[in-house]
């Protein structure tokens, strides 16, 4: 343990000798971020899928001659919106007879979506009005006027966030996963790699040290690494940004600081198939690109379901969900254990893993 | 008194190619053993076995009659890598107190000043390594095998890269040591170093040609100088 500590200590040292990595790893994700944010608006035309309570039969069929939006009826309020927090619709739509109005709640989980259900609900109401209006001129010229129908109104609600909900927000929790994993894995993968090729790691196994005292001391210095990577983030978006987290922030950090152990343990592993850093740079579109593509920046519904099934086995899309709930939805451990227990068990492994490949070096 | 080192049988090959032939060695308490031979014959490759930093195709390799690989008999030997292996963006006195550490060394700040003196480098203690000569380097990686005054040191190639006024200070150091009952196992491909041991063993293509103190091996061969038995010998072996 004092062991792991004092390796740790070194790492740190190390990298604190390092100004340029330093400043990659703190200032590069808020540059890219500021940067983000101010490119994109982006569309994608991702599938809606809205829930409709008491609808009039006219108006589901012009739902439904929407293209990318498809319609469920529920019989109840209570129903449509238990699909809506399960994630089953996009959007829930009931219509009040006795005033004429239009409800229509948005998960608001994706703006892309939100955006698509809006347009779909008024491009629907607008052909109803139409046909309804036909149909007034047509009684007219056989019988004599009707009374005019009432004006239908459209209100709208956002179960999360609001209206000036951008895609930066909903981007910004795997944004945030993405860096840390990134950083880590690489400014971890090569620091170990330099003590392989250097020589280190080996006069290191020629002391008393346990394996696992070493592996532990590269988890505690890039865990406390991450914390910190973490929070200026978090800080950056919230304050200079104005991007809002509902959550608490203790929980992305949390989730932040397992995935940095993921990253960390990932790099150790990779860094034993490397012989020099130009290699360990050859594992980033291997490891790493993928996670950005699979764990949700790109809307995967579009994608072929068994492809889409990678993302399982990538940690970024744990901690992409995680942040999600934590970030839009303000929800806290309760529900996201499942994820962080999902990421420790990719740790768990990886570490033993690591420690047993110290026995190259040294078997006991 | 009992063998620090002993190797039975050991023999290693890499990719097919043998690089250690069946090597049996004794090194008993308090002795300072030259293992010599060229390049590429196999030294470093004989100390990484004994320390158990490899593993054998054959044989076994005994330290303080415990089988080799232990890592707490590690904590008893001073091991020089032929490579510097330190840690370059820290100083000199970072390198020296992380490995003291390592080494479960008490009373550190003593210690260090006592190595460095011994390597003069107590003046360039607080600069970065990065910035050190290669010499520099060496004497630092020496240090740090001679922290902790360990009972069996081990130096793969110490004096390489070193100016002759200092490779004296160490030589003496080395007598100094074994005065104390330490016992040092050194490699070296410079053979007026073999002159200075108790006892050599002579390496070739990974196979021991010849152990015995140096003036014994020159009787032997009737010649003056290690260098020269040493040309003899991988005459003979050659055969
Ligand atoms: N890890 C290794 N992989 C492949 N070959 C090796 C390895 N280590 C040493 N060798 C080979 O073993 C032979 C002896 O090497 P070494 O013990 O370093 O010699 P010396 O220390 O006497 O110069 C050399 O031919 C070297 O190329
Ligand atoms: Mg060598």
């Amino acid at each position: 343990m004092m062991k792991s500590l004092i390796i740790s200590q070194r790492i740190l040292k190390e990298l604190g000798k390092d100004k340029r990595t330093l400043a990659l790893m703190f200032l590069a994700p808020l540059l890219v971020l500021t940067l983000m944010n101010l490119v994109f608006n982006t569309n994608a035309t991702p599938h809606v899928q809205i829930g409709t309570v008491q609808m009039p039969a006219t108006m589901v069929k012009q739902l439904e001659t929407v293209s990318h939006v498809s319609q469920t009826t529920y019989p109840t309020v209570t129903a449509a919106n238990t699909a809506l927090k399960a994630q089953r619709v996009d959007s829930v739509i009931t219509y009040n007879k006795t005033t004429a109005t239009y409800q229509i709640t948005y998960a608001n989980l994706d703006v892309n979506k939100t955006t698509l259900a809006k347009s779909a609900m008024q491009s629907a109401m607008l052909h109803d009005k139409l046909q309804s209006m036909a149909q007034t001129i047509t009684q007219l010229t056989v019988h004599h006027p009707v009374a005019a129908q009432p004006q239908a109104t459209l209100k709208q609600t956002y179960q999360y966030g609001d209206s000036q909900t951008r895609y930066m927000d909903t981007v910004l929790p795997i944004l945030m996963g993405f860096f840390v994993f990134f950083f880590v894995f690489l400014v971890s993968g090569m620091a170990i790699l330099k003590e392989r090729t250097t020589g280190t790691l080996e006069r290191l196994l020629a002391t008393p040290v346990r394996r696992g005292h070493i592996i532990f001391g590269y988890t505690f210095s890039y865990g406390a690494l991450a914390v910190l990577q973490t929070l200026t983030i978090v800080l950056y978006t919230v304050d200079v940004l104005h991007i809002q987290i509902v959550g608490h922030i203790g929980w992305v950090i949390l989730t932040n600081m397992l995935l940095a152990l993921v990253a960390l343990s990932l790099g150790i592993l990779m860094s034993t198939f490397a012989a020099s850093e130009f290699q360990m740079m050859q594992f980033i579109p291997l490891i790493v690109v993928p996670q950005i593509f699979f764990s949700g920046i790109v809307p995967l519904d579009t994608i072929n379901p068994w492809i889409a099934k990678i993302q399982y086995i990538l940690p970024l899309t744990y901690v992409a969900s995680a942040d999600k709930k934590i970030m839009m939805q303000g929800l806290g451990l309760t529900h996201i254990w499942v994820e962080c227990l999902i990421l420790i068990g990719f740790f768990l492994i990886l570490t033993g893993i690591n420690i047993q490949g110290l026995k190259k070096y040294r078997r006991v | 008194m009992s063998d620090v080192l002993e190797l039975q049988q050991i023999t290693k090959s890499y990719g097919g190619r043998t690089v250690l032939d069946a090597v049996n060695l004794k090194l008993p308490a308090g002795e300072l053993m030259g293992l010599i031979g060229p390049s590429g014959s196999g030294k470093s490759t004989v100390i990484k076995l004994a320390l158990g930093m490899a593993q054998a195709d054959a044989g076994v390799a005994h330290i303080f009659d415990i089988q080799m690989p232990d890592r707490q008999s590690l904590g008893k030997i001073g091991y020089m890598a032929q490579s510097d292996a330190l840690y370059e963006a820290l100083s000199g006195y970072d390198n020296l107190k992380f490995f003291a550490q390592m080494r479960d060394i008490r009373v550190v700040d003593e210690e260090i000043k006592r190595v460095a003196t011994i390597v003069n480098l107590t003046d360039a203690l607080d600069q970065q390594v990065k910035g050190y000569s290669g010499g520099m380097k060496r004497r630092l990686s020496l240090a740090i095998a001679f922290l902790g005054e360990p009972e069996f040191l081990i130096l793969d190639e110490p004096t390489v890269g070193i100016d002759p006024a200092l490779r004296r200070q160490i030589w003496d150091e080395l007598r100094r040591q074994q005065a104390q009952q330490k016992t040092i196992l050194i490699t070296t491909h410079v053979m007026d170093e073999a002159e200075k041991v108790d006892r050599v063993v002579l390496l070739f293509d990974g196979r021991i040609i010849a152990d015995d103190s140096p003036a014994a091996l020159k009787a032997r061969y009737d010649v003056s100088t290690v260098e020269q038995v040493f040309l003899k010998a991988e005459v003979e072996a050659g055969k």
